[in-house]
């Protein structure tokens, strides 16, 4: 099975709208999923810049799947659902 | 970190709005538009009943990030005047906070409330318990007369089916001097003859009801004039933006700042003062001293406490010694320091080198504006590197290990923290000052008014742990403080 890619936006726009507490998730995945999940912290996607502007910051990309106003509980959820728990 | 979700993302999206419609063509109409533009006709309310009232709601959040007060609106003035006025404006005030009354109406008044889970029990353990006769039995359940009620919560622990709640007003309870009330009408107010800023009811309130006055609008003003402009930037801002803090520096810059300074570098000096000043004070028989570079905790001296004053170090803030450099540096310019806190603004207002204060969340706002993208930019060094100890300042202990550092003889001090003012730990420093004795012995007494020190200040962007983290990688990399 392919791993699931988790990327954390480090743009400005993404941590300064609460991203940064985002930062928990390169603790609690790795425990949570061991190497089934991989968590990486990303240059700025770009999403910001698309029609919802900041007002839906911070973003995650979760494989393919865009997670807005994301925080640790709705990244988890999307990731477990992607895994079948 | 008043990290209340939602409400505080409003605020940001609002003062980014304000930067957004600063650097336009026209101020005052992208200011006033800003209500319709974050809730436009049509779209899904998501917290009030109606589209009209978020954006009364919104406009009001925009009047406090404007930097007037909320309470003194009387709805008539467009959003579009008051970025005017805030465009004339020349002085600043020194009331930094204000409350977005609005907000008030979905909170309970704070009082003590038997709810359906009273049994009606025979033995009323809470009547039994109540000094002031305030509960009797009123169709076989207990009721509380609130005119008697002292709140003292007796019952609430006597109740064995925890029947008896209290309901508290979170700004209230937050606030460790009693400054915040709600009023008969059920507005929470703001006594500023007894507020110490320290922002703890902008961080509690989960409506977000509780703004700072914003001086974006004064600051770039200064930064669009002829002046420099430089910002003097607390130690607690590492790791409360992606990127190091040499990208930081190089991010303000390109905000349109033409220097950036290290307030570690005033802690460098706060904190070899300080250590000649408890060797001084011991030497002359004081059984402790407390440090002084806290502002919520200098303004509680001032304003509740000051009967500690003789044991309150007189050596001055990093802020104050980090201004004198900068002023001396550049002679002719504006100062902003960029504050984790409400309660930096106060003791910026009073400092006559400092001419604004921004906190952190106002800076994000200001990079997100300007669409500034900190991890892709080079490192700018700053002039004089820091202390290791000085870059600690930002998190509860570095301070009095700082102090300890500089000694030459770390035997002889013996410090503890109080990490947090708050209703007990100020009855703790009155016991000191009337006893002029520490518990345990200690004779050097850090205070924070922040619990986790600047790094749980009211305007961080980042959590506590994450934030020491970056702190302590950061300061690793500097060297140790020199011995006096």
């Amino acid at each position: 099975m392919e791993k699931i890619s988790v990327k954390v936006c480090l743009g400005t726009t993404c941590f300064v709208m609460g991203g940064s507490n985002l930062q928990e998730l390169n603790d609690i995945i790795p425990r949570k999923y061991g190497d089934k999940v991989e968590v990486t912290g990303s240059n700025c996607l770009g999403l910001c810049s698309i029609n919802w502007e900041y007002s839906k910051a911070p973003y995650v990309k979760v494989d393919d799947e865009v997670v807005h106003e994301a925080t640790v509980e709705k990244v988890l959820s999307v990731i477990d659902k992607k895994l079948g728990i | 970190m008043g990290n209340l979700g939602q409400a505080i993302h409003i605020k940001k999206e609002i003062l980014i709005r304000i930067i957004k419609a600063f650097l336009s063509n026209d101020f005052e109409e992208q200011a006033r538009l800003i209500p319709y533009v974050m809730r436009p006709k049509g779209m899904e309310v998501p917290y009030r009943c109606c589209v009209y009232k978020e954006r009364a709601i919104i406009k009001d959040r925009t009047i406090a990030g404007l930097g007037f007060p909320i309470e003194e609106d009387d709805e008539t003035i467009s959003l579009a005047k008051y970025a005017r006025q805030a465009l004339e404006r020349e002085e600043i005030s020194d009331k930094n906070l204000t409350v977005l009354q609005a907000a008030c109406k979905g909170c309970a008044t704070n009082r003590i409330y038997v709810t359906d889970l009273c049994q009606g029990c025979v033995a009323r353990p809470c009547i039994n318990s109540c000094k002031f006769g305030a509960i009797s039995i009123v169709n076989g359940k207990s009721v509380i007369d609130d005119s008697k009620c002292k709140k003292c919560k007796m019952c609430v622990n006597a109740c064995p089916y925890n029947a008896i709640v209290k309901v508290t007003v979170p700004c209230e309870d937050s606030c460790p001097v009693g400054a915040i009330k709600k009023d008969e009408t059920g507005f929470a107010s703001i006594d500023y003859d007894k507020c110490i800023n320290c922002g703890k009811c902008t961080a509690a309130c989960p409506f977000g009801a509780v703004h700072e006055r914003s001086q974006i609008v004064d600051i770039l003003k200064a930064l669009k004039s002829d002046k420099k402009v430089v910002a003097l930037v607390a130690p607690s801002i590492v790791g409360q933006f992606p990127g190091t803090i040499y990208q930081l520096k190089t991010a303000i810059i390109k905000a349109g700042f033409d220097d950036v300074f290290e307030v570690a570098q005033g802690a460098d000096v706060t904190a070899t003062n300080e250590a000649k000043e408890f060797i001084e004070r011991i030497e002359q028989g004081q059984e402790f001293m407390t440090t002084s570079c806290c502002a919520g905790y200098n303004q509680l001296i001032k304003k509740h406490l000051s009967e500690i004053e003789p044991f309150v170090s007189d050596t001055k803030t990093p802020m104050y010694y980090t201004a004198e450099i900068a002023k001396k540096h550049y002679p002719d310019v504006k100062i902003v320091f960029v504050s984790p806190c409400v309660a930096k603004r106060a003791e910026g207002y009073e400092n006559e080198n400092i001419d604004f204060v921004m906190n952190y969340e106002e800076l994000g706002a200001l990079f997100v504006a300007k669409k500034i993208q900190i991890t892709e930019l080079e490192e700018t060094p700053f002039v004089t590197e820091s202390s290791k100890q000085a870059r600690i300042f930002g998190y509860s202990g570095g301070v009095a290990e700082s102090v300890t550092m500089a000694l030459p003889d770390e035997d002889m001090v013996k410090p503890c923290v109080i990490n947090g003012l708050n209703k007990d730990s100020i009855k703790t420093l009155k016991k000191y000052a009337a006893t002029g004795k520490c518990e345990g012995g200690c004779n050097l007494i850090e205070v924070m008014c922040c619990e986790g020190g600047c790094i749980g200040g009211n305007a961080t962007l980042n959590t506590q742990r994450t934030a020491k983290k970056a702190i302590d990688a950061f300061a690793d990399n500097s060297e140790d403080i020199p011995k006096i």
